[in-house]
């Protein structure tokens, strides 16, 4: 691809931080004690099968599930935690953490009632004070970047998928967080569609930005973390450089896992 | 047909009686529509997301006033009310008060919307997609932000079809008020016909009325829909 992938800098400013995390529903316990470290630039991609927790793992970073135990750090902050597990303790907290991570779902989950532009500028201008005017031109700036320019007064459901999910990552990148959140970005789309999602993907990885991608899509996961994490029953079974998961996997698990996928 | 003169404007003619009495109906079918709107948002905000002894009350409000004939409510609310506050007044060592017709009206009908509107609004407020919510939450959108611009527009389309009905309701619920001697459309139409022994020419005139009232109402509502949907790709509106 030619361009270079950052690799894991322990030097670098310590960006996410989960430790000890714990997640019940019910009686099932999804999640039993992931600890997991992103620093500035990282790119950590997180891969198992269907039921190990990978998304549910994210979703509690930033409180869009409520860890059941557990500690997480955003440089440097701890989210505060209500002491009956009810989830973050302080809303105004837990809301500036959230600005600081750009999420992107699954189902691209972008507002129907709204046009891309208004999508990309809705936060920008409502929460955080920007003036319309900048945010205009930021969003068209990031619209052009995913290849959507055209697109900005459409609504999203005359849109394909992977041009959403374009759109919803040029979304969270209007908020111009610290690190990105992605919940199996690609897993709702047409298989030709794939692509164009992961080459805004990498493009991002390929300037530095600090990521956690929950991912299906493996060679992608080879080529542009700088760490990998796979989950199994709720526990961080494996993890390393991708070459050394992909290559030479060392838990059976992890193995099967692997040959499974293909 | 000969009676057809009755209908004009200045006296002899009632069309002057007849729009006033079609004003008033229209005044608190606006307000009540209004007051209901407020309560049934307030209402479904309460049974979707209050705790157990607000979830209790709004189950029995909106149990109540739908069990109950409409008719019955508007006297019971209308008489009753009226002389609780006139006792509580004499109480306190004031005089007693006559209660504007138009704010009764407004006020009674609109309790009756509002139980009807908490049950729309709830439905709708509960087909708004999770997602369109976790996208606002994500970005760290306040809560009232996120109900205001997120959650509340996403809302609209999916209740308009209910609200349009309870908007038209509310036009023809104004004719109970009739019971309660308040000079509506109904009334004044029956004071019309009463006086000048034309029924037929007046009743239809009335129902011509209503019909109108409905069909642009109809059109507007549709429109209202057709912007409320505009993001979905096949905006039919009702």
């Amino acid at each position: 691809m030619g361009v270079t992938v950052p690799r894991t800098d322990k030097t670098a400013a310590e960006a996410i931080r989960v430790e000890g995390l714990r997640k019940s529903f019910g009686p099932h316990e999804v999640l039993k004690g992931v600890d997991l470290t992103a620093h500035e630039g990282d790119v950590i991609a997180v891969i198992g099968g269907s039921g190990s927790g990978k998304s549910t793992m994210l979703r509690c970073i930033n409180f869009l599930e409520t860890p059941s135990a557990g500690r997480i750090v955003i440089a440097g902050e701890e989210v505060r935690q209500r002491p009956d597990g009810g989830g973050a303790a302080d809303r105004r907290q837990i809301e500036r953490i959230r600005r600081s991570l750009g999420m992107v779902f699954q189902s691209f989950n972008l507002w129907t009632h709204k046009t891309v532009l208004d999508n990309l500028i809705e936060v920008p201008v409502h929460v955080l004070g920007v003036s319309k005017a900048e945010a205009v031109e930021r969003a068209k700036t990031l619209l052009a970047r995913v290849g959507l320019a055209e697109k900005a007064d459409s609504y999203p459901a005359f849109l394909s998928g992977g041009q959403q999910q374009r759109a919803a990552i040029a979304r969270a990148l209007c908020i111009e967080p610290r690190a990105m959140l992605f919940d199996e970005p690609t897993s709702a789309l047409d298989p030709e569609l794939v692509g164009e999602v992961l080459a805004v993907i990498r493009g991002l990885a390929a300037e530095g930005r600090t990521m956690i991608l929950v991912t299906h899509e493996m060679k992608f996961a080879r080529e542009v973390a700088s760490h990998v994490i796979f989950l199994a029953n709720g526990q961080v079974e494996e993890q390393g450089p991708p070459e050394q998961v992909f290559g030479a996997p060392q838990s059976p698990r992890l193995q099967q896992f692997l040959r499974s996928v293909g | 047909m000969e009676t057809l003169h009755l209908l004009a404007y200045s006296p002899p003619g009632w069309g002057a009686t007849l729009l006033a009495g079609l004003w008033n109906s229209l005044l608190i079918a606006v307000g009540a529509f209004g007051l209901g709107l407020i309560l049934g948002t307030l209402g479904a905000w309460g049974k979707l997301h209050g705790g157990p002894v607000t979830r209790d009350l709004l189950a029995m409000y909106t149990t109540i006033v739908r069990a109950v004939p409409e008719l019955i409510l508007i006297l019971i609310l209308y008489f009753g009310v009226t002389d609780l506050v006139n006792q509580i007044l004499i109480a306190l060592g004031h005089e007693r008060i006559q209660i504007s017709g138009v704010a009764a009206g407004i006020a009674v009908l609109g309790v009756v919307q509002g139980a009807y509107a908490t049950e729309v609004l709830r439905g709708a407020l509960l087909a708004v997609p999770q997602g369109q919510v976790e996208a606002a939450k994500a970005m760290g959108m306040p809560p009232f932000l996120m109900a205001r611009r997120i959650i509340f527009p996403s809302m609209l389309g999916l209740a308009m079809p209910g609200l349009a009905n309870l908007w038209l309701i509310a036009t023809k619920d104004t004719a109970l008020l009739a019971v309660v001697g308040f000079s509506e459309l109904t009334f004044a139409t029956r004071q019309a016909a009463s006086t000048t022994k034309a029924f037929f020419t007046f009743f239809m005139a009335a129902g011509v009325i209503y019909l109108i009232i409905t069909l642009l109402s109809g059109w507007a509502f549709a429109r209202i829909e057709r912007w409320a949907r505009r993001g979905e790709p096949r905006n039919a509106g009702g």
